[in-house]
């Protein structure tokens, strides 16, 4: 309600700024798959990683290396802080690496670059 | 009429199926490449959606087309952590404190009250185009809409740093904003200028861009201006300038948004260890942005194509354009020059084959920098500034 006398104040005085600007972002409330029987459960990741970000911030990556998974998780915990428990940490490595190596490419591998220069 | 209806009836059709929600293919190498577009953030229109919170938004490239001021609605939005969704523009007050004579608490009419300035300037994030890099690396997987260019308006920053009264003995500037960290130990975002930069006469904060005040999602009220520069150093809702005497060890100067110390930021995938430097500097880009990779061209004997280039630090002295993947070149006629931190339109005509073609840009900066063909890379995904090939087929 305030937003539209906002805009409505604007109209008589369009020079002054408006004085309490509001918006309202839509809700992140896609939650990670579980993956299926004997695979890794989705309830670490969904309940460590969300407070954060939300699941495209992992789901839009690129593939990485089980490696390169577990690295994130240690920057998410060491340099971000995230409370995330040793158990939970390697579940959450799990998932990542389970749902990396299920992903079919969306086209073939290219082979490592050549040297940039 | 037609098209209207046509409009119409398309939109009809959105509103009764939201479950066919356009979306868009970023063609970054091995995927994953498609994303949806969104209508969901106030203020901004069909963005492409990178992440939902903290709100990664992209600009796709066709707005790019349409002028070279990006519109408000339409400009690209980034942010590292959770940010208040409510300001009160009249409470708001810019703290500047540190190594400063008077510490100051300044409020926006206080800020009105100073000498307003007009700058045109590109910002663009230092990991624009990162999902494009080959080996691909881990990070938010832009394509090349992580820029924009606005006019923006406020104040320089060296008339507030002199209300304040530097100190002798001052060496940087801190600048950080109403971003929170969700964890108290995290790292709160902050970057710093060294003095003499920050005193430079075109480092700003504004409070307008493209005569609007600047939307939520892109910093309002008020935000650093750092033409030529990347846009981490752009703080967003700059809400405390900090006049430091040593140089600044904070994280987001220290650890992140380092680059490779040699002269363009590159090194050889794989490199396990190599000195670094803070990210700083901006060099030439250019997009076609007339026609989408991919696309089915009808052929014709004049071909006409444009995009925009930007210098970077410097202007636009020059850009050529190929139809053959850079077997030959044409100088392209360049649009109004806005200023040499903006971008600047090119446009030019090609005699095409029929058949697949690679098309280019290329950008000379007026400080004698060529965009180069191959590309740099680095860890973090950062600089990229080769010549972008946009395969189309001409039928």
């Amino acid at each position: 309600m305030r937003g539209v006398l906002i805009v409505a104040g604007l109209l008589l005085v369009a020079a002054a700024p408006p004085r309490i600007v509001a918006i309202s972002l839509p809700a992140a409330t896609a939650m990670f798959a579980e993956l299926g029987p004997g695979q890794p459960s989705a309830d670490a990741i969904n309940n460590n990683c969300l407070a954060c970000h939300s699941t495209e911030m992992v789901l839009n990556q690129p593939h990485l290396t089980p490696a390169e998974w577990a690295g994130e998780v240690t920057k998410m915990r060491q340099v971000y802080k995230a409370p995330v428990s040793d158990a939970d940490a390697a579940a959450i490595t799990a998932w990542l690496v389970a749902h990396d190596a299920r992903r079919r490419p969306e086209t073939p591998p290219k082979s490592p670059a050549k040297s940039p220069g | 009429m037609t098209d209207r209806r046509q409009f119409l009836a398309l939109t009809a059709a959105g509103l009764a199926a939201p479950a066919l929600a356009a979306s868009t293919d970023l063609r970054l190498p091995g995927g994953p490449s498609r994303r949806p577009l969104t209508e969901a953030f106030p203020g901004k229109r069909g963005m492409i959606l990178q992440r939902t919170a903290p709100p990664l938004l992209e600009t796709p490239l066709s707005v790019f087309n349409a002028g070279v001021f990006t519109p408000n609605d339409r400009f690209y939005v980034r942010w590292h952590w959770p940010f208040p969704t409510e300001i009160d523009a009249g409470a708001f007050r810019l703290t500047v404190d540190g190594h400063v004579e008077r510490p100051l608490a300044l409020s926006l009419a206080d800020l009105a009250r100073l000498p307003q300035v007009e700058i045109a300037a590109v910002n663009q994030c230092s990991g624009n185009s990162r999902g494009l890099f080959e080996p691909r690396v881990a990070g938010a997987q832009w394509a090349h809409g992580a820029m924009g260019n606005a006019l923006w308006r406020g104040v320089r920053l060296k008339d507030v740093l002199d209300r304040a009264g530097v100190r002798a003995g001052a060496v940087a500037v801190r600048a950080s904003g109403l971003d929170a960290p969700p964890v108290d130990e995290a790292p709160d975002f902050a970057k710093s200028l060294a003095l003499d930069h920050a005193r430079d006469g075109e480092v700003m904060l504004a409070t307008h861009m493209n005569g609007a005040p600047l939307p939520l999602l892109n910093g309002f009220p008020l935000r650093l201006v750092v033409p030529g520069w990347f846009s981490t150093y752009w703080v967003k809702m700059l809400d405390r300038l900090e006049v430091l005497d040593k140089p600044d060890d904070n994280y987001w100067m220290a650890k992140a948004y380092l680059v490779p110390d040699t002269a363009d930021g590159g090194i050889a995938p794989g490199t396990a260890s190599f000195p670094r430097r803070p990210i700083s500097r901006m060099g030439p880009r250019s997009f076609i942005t007339s026609v989408a990779a991919g696309a089915r061209v009808p052929l014709r004997p004049d071909y006409a194509l444009g995009g925009i280039a930007m210098g970077g630090d410097a202007g636009v002295a020059r850009v050529e354009v190929s139809g053959d993947g850079g077997a030959n070149w044409v100088d392209a006629r360049l649009g109004l020059d806005m200023g040499r931190y903006s971008f600047r339109r090119f446009d030019a005509v090609l005699q095409p084959a029929r058949g697949a073609a690679v098309l280019m840009a290329r950008c000379t900066s007026t400080a004698g920098v060529t965009q180069p063909l191959t590309g740099l890379w680095n860890p973090g995904g950062y600089m990229r500034v080769q010549v972008e090939p946009l395969p189309v087929d001409f039928v």
